[in-house]
């Protein structure tokens, strides 16, 4: 009002009316795009709880060769190289399993900080020879891997397995937090949603499950099928609660392509950490199997236990992981030279 | 009506307003309690809270909508959030003019002087907000992992960077600069860690956003005190611990505007500085329409926002108090949509420099604290949250700390966590079984229907009790009770007890129980002088008469092992008497010994039903250190802390 009684200015009042015009623009564009933030962001209801998928996660593929009927073969002796040839020409050969080409996962015991001698893990001088057979079959690569319940890093140089595989020309795949996925095992009760090691599967196309005899005071033996146990992350330990589902689980979820179970030296006593050498026994025997109960069934006897002792060998051979039946394979016997 | 008037109307409208939704926050079927009062609209209002849970959350939760109206008028009008509607800005304001109202015209305008310490506010809206925006910078950059879509962004961030330096004026070109450059350092950064902790976010605005602030200060420590009586508004008196931390930064905060009037609105307020950067271009503005005038200063005498009107104005920091306009015995001073003929600064004294450094302080300063682990496998068992309340992560990035949950619950059993939850989490709710009248209620859910921003979930109780479509889901498990076997008194004391077994509200209870018979010792060894199928006669009188008829002791013969012991009805010194329904078989000999057993109930908890809510340790008569407690093992809300497998 005031304005009025002045001599309007023009050039003064052009710059007032461009100044204004300007803060209008200026203003409008803010309410838009506050206004546009809000009405694209506007959340009614708010975060809901999670819906947990079954069919979430990765897939495992199926590792095993394909029309192979099972196969179990087992030698005798005290030399882990001479032994494994023997029982690996009794089932077919290497060959008949690694073709020329194929990348091949070795899924080894490295499950804790321990020296090779108290066979708590899978002895490196027989992983530095699967993994020497592998390539010299033609493989293109092969890498070895484990979650280990000690740290990953120290598991595998004490156990001797990254310098063994190293110097045979693998390769070592440490677990870090980001390679493991959620995996659910269909019609499974325990393995839903859980954290699976997945980042050294993505590239191979072979699976070789590496095990050592070893009492195991939860389950009674840790064999071939418990060492699938290392591919889980997450809070594994709580399937404690129910060792035998878990186990067979375990072997639904993985079909390999071969098993190695190693009882040149079985833990007999206080597993599955051992210890000491008067927890060991010279049990001589080499068993390399397609079928993963059949081993274990097999592998049983070796600390004196019987397949009926293990419930999760009949669980597994009733849920169709293989067979509890050893003879039913026609097992080839290779006697020590 | 003069402004000035309708403006000190409108600040006791709304302060009332605000009060009355502090009283009505009581859960309750009275008309004066929680029946639909809007209890968070001034949260909602409050654009600092939705501004920042959009950077944390990439959404803006239901009623947090509000908030765009502030924003809108803000835009227009100026700061009249601040001097008009702020409960926090009212009482700063009141006490403030208490504090200087005696004092001599010319000192009273000294006080209102600005002072370049209120750029500190500027800091700390920059150090909030950077805190709270890395996880926007983390879906931006990482959510496509993909290498070619990441130096996209970094390419479009550099070309951001530079374009902002050549178009951009003035007065903002520095300011995009800085904050492009330092976007794209830290997408850089998390190009070469992927998976890191570099970027991660946490709400930590609550701290001193002023309604969060005022809503806490209110809720924690000014309604406790007149709670039980004189009002009466809860039926019990309330605590919270760690509330006189609260309670002190509240009266400092009131006690300041003595030295300062409004300290708090000009130096600390975030919500003041985020309003004042929207009301830079406000359309209506406070202005001198000559700039000459005798400076008198009267208009300085009584400004709220310390803006100069006399001089050149501060318009950023001009609240609208409207005293300046009306006091100008000359009139020279409009509110319209004209600059100030003086001269205007519409831009707080806040270089570049300051910009760069409290932001990066702000982006470094959340993945510092979580260095620490708490929020992996460190995480502390004894913060159990409210049921419905996010896994932790995505509960930092909502929880405002603004304390509705704590006021609304009604068992007072919701407290504001000390450091229990690490520096960030500091005020936010956890549960305190020790305290209140009742641990979690069954079938209450008035905490995640009440929280303004969903950090508790706005749950059914279907949800909450695993019911109808939640069957499958489960129950929503907020931690798992503990019995300590070393202070449980049937365990450790033989004595009978189980009050957490008969409290336990779920169904099949989660507290069960296995009775065992104890042996109690006795004055001496009690030989059988005669007896009969119900009654015994001692040759001593050891027995204190009556001290055994409770219907929990039991009798046998000594070294009976494998005997039914028999209900004790009543005793002499000398003599027992067993129940009629079950005699001796074979009335012991005389001069064979007969032991004393206690019958106990030892309390277990099933896993598998327990779902946490400290009914069972609230009751526990074992006062001070419980002999059941609850930690937060196996809350559903985290499937990391689960410790047990489903059946």
């Amino acid at each position: 009002m005031a304005d009025r009684k002045t001599p309007p200015n023009r050039v003064n009042s052009d710059l007032k009316r461009r100044d204004f015009l300007i803060r209008s623009a200026k203003a409008g564009l803010t309410i838009f795009a506050a206004g546009g933030l809000a009405g694209l962001f506007h959340d009614r209801l708010g975060p809901q709880q999670a819906n947990i998928a079954t069919s979430a996660g990765v897939r495992l593929a199926d590792f095993s060769i394909p029309g192979l009927s099972p196969r179990l073969g087992i030698a005798r002796g005290a030399d882990r190289a001479i032994t494994l040839n023997r029982a690996l020409k009794a089932v077919g050969g290497i060959a008949s399993f690694v073709k020329p080409g194929d990348r091949v996962l070795l899924k080894v015991n490295a499950a804790f900080a321990s020296p090779p001698v108290l066979s708590a893990t899978t002895h490196p001088q027989l992983v530095a020879e699967v993994v020497r057979l592998c390539l010299k079959t033609g493989a293109a690569s092969v890498s070895v891997t484990d979650n280990p319940i000690n740290d990953p890093a120290s598991c595998f140089l004490l156990t001797g397995i990254a310098r063994a595989v190293e110097s045979a020309g693998g390769r070592v795949v440490l677990p870090q937090e980001k390679y493991f996925r959620p995996i659910s095992v269909p019609g499974a009760r325990l393995i839903r949603n859980w954290p699976l090691l997945f980042e050294p599967f993505k590239s191979v196309n072979k699976l070789i499950g590496m095990a050592p005899v070893k009492d195991h005071h939860r389950s009674g033996a840790s064999l071939t099928m418990k060492n699938w146990y290392g591919l889980l992350g997450g809070r594994r330990n709580i399937f404690h609660q129910d060792i035998n589902t878990i186990i067979t689980e375990l072997a639904l979820m993985v079909k390999p392509t071969l098993v190695i179970l190693d009882g040149t030296v079985s833990m007999v006593t206080n597993g599955p950490t051992g210890g000491s050498l008067s927890d060991l026994k010279e049990t001589r025997t080499m068993i390399v199997s397609t079928d993963q109960v059949a081993a274990d069934a097999f592998g049983a006897t070796l600390i004196g236990k019987s397949p009926a002792d293990l419930p999760f060998i009949t669980m597994a051979a009733e849920a169709g992981a293989g067979s509890a039946d050893v003879t039913a394979l026609d097992p080839v016997f290779v006697p020590e030279a | 009506m003069r402004i000035r008037t309708t403006r000190r109307i409108s600040q006791v409208f709304f302060s009332l307003l605000f009060l009355w939704f502090c009283v009505v926050t009581t859960l309750g079927d009275a008309w004066w309690q929680l029946r639909g009062w809007p209890v968070n609209w001034f949260l909602e209002l409050d654009p600092l809270v939705g501004l920042s849970t959009l950077l944390t959350t990439g959404t803006l939760y239901a009623g947090l909508v509000w908030a765009l109206a502030t924003i809108v008028l803000t835009v227009l009008l100026g700061r009249f959030f601040c001097g008009w509607i702020c409960p926090f800005g009212t009482l700063h304001q009141v006490v403030g003019w208490l504090g200087r109202r005696h004092k001599p015209a010319l000192e009273q305008a000294r006080v209102n002087r600005p002072s370049r310490w209120q750029s500190v506010k500027y800091w700390i809206l920059t150090f909030l907000l950077a805190a709270a925006a890395a996880d926007l910078l983390k879906s931006l950059t990482l959510s496509p992992r993909s290498a070619p879509y990441l130096m996209g962004t970094l390419v479009a961030l550099v070309l951001a960077a530079v374009l902002a330096h050549m178009i951009v004026p003035r007065p903002a070109r520095p300011w995009l600069t800085a904050f492009v450059t330092i976007t794209g350092l830290w997408t850089a950064a998390a190009f070469f860690a992927e998976d890191s902790q570099w970027l991660s976010a946490s709400l930590q605005i609550g701290l001193l956003d002023p309604l969060s602030l005022l809503h806490r200060s209110v809720s924690l420590t000014l309604l406790p005190l007149v709670d039980e009586s004189p009002i009466g508004l809860t039926g019990s008196n309330r605590w919270y611990d760690g509330a006189w931390l609260i309670g002190f930064i509240f009266l400092a905060a009131v006690w300041l505007n003595l030295k300062v009037p409004r300290f708090y609105c000009r130096f600390v307020c975030p919500l003041g500085a985020l309003l004042a950067l929207a009301a830079r271009n406000a359309l209506w503005r406070i202005g001198k329409k000559e700039a000459d005038c005798i400076d008198c200063l009267v208009c300085e005498k009584n400004c709220e926002g310390a803006c100069t009107p006399a001089s050149i104005i501060r318009v950023h920091e001009c609240v609208l108090c409207m005293n300046c306009r009306q006091e100008c015995r000359h009139g020279l001073i409009e509110y319209g949509p004209r600059r100030s003929v003086a001269g205007e600064i519409d831009s707080p004294e806040f270089s570049r420099r300051q910009f760069v450094v409290s932001t990066l302080s702000g982006l470094a300063a959340v993945p510092l604290l979580r260095l620490n682990g708490r929020l992996a496998s460190n995480w502390d068992p004894q913060l159990v949250r409210p049921p419905g309340a996010l896994v932790e992560s995505e509960f930092l990035d909502r929880c405002i700390k603004c304390s509705q949950c704590m006021r609304i619950c009604p068992t007072n059993v919701i407290h504001p966590a000390g450091w229990e939850a690490g520096l960030e989490g500091l005020w936010t709710p956890v549960l305190n079984f020790r305290i209140g009248t009742s641990g979690c209620q069954y079938k209450c859910v008035a905490c995640g229907n009440i929280c303004p921003t969903a950090a508790i979930r706005a749950i059914t109780l279907d949800e909450r009790l695993g019911r109808n479509r939640y069957t499958d889901a489960g129950p929503i498990r907020i931690g798992m009770a503990f019995v300590d076997r070393g202070r449980c008194l049937p365990w450790a004391m033989d004595i009978p007890c189980i009050v957490c077994q008969e409290n336990c509200p779920v169904s099949p209870k989660a507290i069960v129980t296995r009775t065992v018979f104890s042996i109690v010792a006795t004055g001496g060894p009690l030989i059988v002088a005669a007896s009969d199928f119900q009654k015994i006669r001692f040759r001593s009188e050891s027995l204190v008469p009556g001290r055994l008829a409770t219907g929990d002791y039991y009798c046998r013969e000594e070294n009976r092992d494998g005997s039914v012991p028999l209900r004790i009805v009543s005793n002499l010194a000398g003599e027992l008497t067993v129940a009629a329904d079950r005699l001796w078989k074979h009335p012991p000999p005389a001069g064979s010994r007969i032991e004393i057993l206690i019958r106990l109930q030892q309390p277990y908890v099933r896993p598998e039903q327990c779902i946490g809510c400290g009914v069972c340790q609230h009751e526990c008569p074992v006062r001070g250190r419980r002999a059941i407690r609850i930690t937060a093992e196996n809350e559903s809300r985290n499937p990391d802390h689960a410790m047990i497998i489903e059946t």
